[in-house]
């Protein structure tokens, strides 16, 4: 993939995830802070499949902008073939698993309402 | 008469020197330059103070150092302005060093010449067979005017904080310049250096820090070059091809 076609992904997901957090914060103003972190809203909150999605995007958005801001970062610390490749390759894999741990998370909450 | 204090960066790396810094009192009047001052204590103090320079007037671009910490051209530099009696020069930083304040340029003309900093003109676009010219009117001239000032002095290339970690990164002189040709509408070429900077270490490592442009001398902007390409590749902005009319020759 060339690098205009990353970089691209890497500025949409940042602004995504800024307005998919913005999105996520309203959510969370309805009820009140201190009730809002009571174990059977947190619950409830993963069942309503609305915030079920917008969690899910944020998780998307944030783990591949991060992860390839990680990955610029570390390619611009040091410079290698091996070093390049790896680095990228790893930031892949843990972009995947971190997806795929927390989608885990939140299709478990919301289909069975426990963790 | 003033006198300064001139600190000047000592170090042949060839010969494993340590860095030091050696001290020269020279005579400053309003108008002395810095370049001046070091060609002063060159000349009656210390001749083998190892210093790069030809045309004293901010044209050749070859006095490049850091004046009290900042790329400047020594020649363009007035004591004066710099509102201190001491004075230190350091060889640019971004660059080995050859020998006190003269830097290695091959890596950075590498990056230049990597740009095909030329035009590729090779099919025939509305030259005039008998003039051999190709009219491009001002708007045209305006899209790479300022960009085509770079006198190659290397102070961007020394101040961008990209190429302080990341020796693959172009730098700003030449993306400047991938830039003044891609927009030059004579050229033909923009598509094969866009592949050229679109590339790991390429054009999307500039973080806008700005710092290429303030240095500038001549009063380039390497910075909105760099965004305007990037915006050109993000598809925000279109690169107009106009074929100029064929020149008629007046009766």
């Amino acid at each position: 993939m060339r690098e205009s076609h990353l970089m691209n992904i890497h500025y949409l997901t940042g602004l995504a995830a800024i307005v998919l957090v913005g999105i996520h914060i309203m959510f969370r103003l309805i009820v009140p802070f201190a009730q809002s972190l009571e174990y059977e809203n947190i619950i409830a909150n993963y069942q309503n499949l609305p915030y079920a999605i917008v969690l899910e995007l944020i998780l998307v958005t944030v783990a591949i902008h991060g992860f390839n801001g990680l990955r610029i970062i570390l390619i611009e610390w040091r410079q290698g073939e091996h070093w390049e490749k790896g680095v990228t390759w790893t930031c892949v894999a843990a972009a995947i698993a971190i997806i795929a741990y927390g989608s885990r998370t939140i299709i478990m909450a919301n289909m069975a309402g426990a963790v | 008469m003033k006198t300064v204090k001139l600190r000047v960066f000592r170090q042949i790396p060839s010969r494993d020197d340590s860095a030091r810094y050696d001290t020269f009192e020279v005579p400053a009047e309003r108008w002395t330059t810095v370049l001046d001052a070091l060609l002063y204590a060159k000349a009656y103090q210390d001749h083998s103070i190892a210093i790069r320079y030809s045309c004293r007037m901010a044209s050749c671009g070859s006095c490049g150092m850091m004046i009290n910490g900042i790329p400047k051209l020594a020649c363009y530099t007035k004591i004066d302005d710099l509102n201190t009696d001491t004075i230190t020069c350091e060889p640019m930083s971004n660059f080995p060093i050859i020998r006190d304040l003269a830097t290695d340029f091959t890596q950075f003309f590498q990056h230049h010449k990597d740009m095909k900093p030329y035009i590729v003109n090779d099919v025939d676009r509305g030259i005039d067979a008998e003039t051999r010219e190709f009219l491009q009117n001002p708007k045209q001239l305006d899209e790479f005017m300022q960009f085509s000032y770079c006198i190659k002095c290397g102070l961007c290339y020394s101040a961008c904080p990209t190429v302080a970690t990341d020796k693959k990164f172009p730098g700003p002189q030449a993306l400047a310049q991938m830039y003044r040709y891609m927009t030059d509408n004579r050229d033909q070429a923009a598509d094969e250096r866009l592949k050229i900077v679109d590339d790991r270490h390429g054009i999307w490592r500039c973080h806008f820090a700005g710092s290429c442009s303030k240095v500038c001398p001549k009063g380039v902007d390497p910075a909105l070059g760099i965004q305007l390409l990037r915006g050109y590749m993000m598809g925000f902005s279109k690169k107009e091809k106009i074929v100029p009319k064929r020149y008629k020759p007046a009766g």
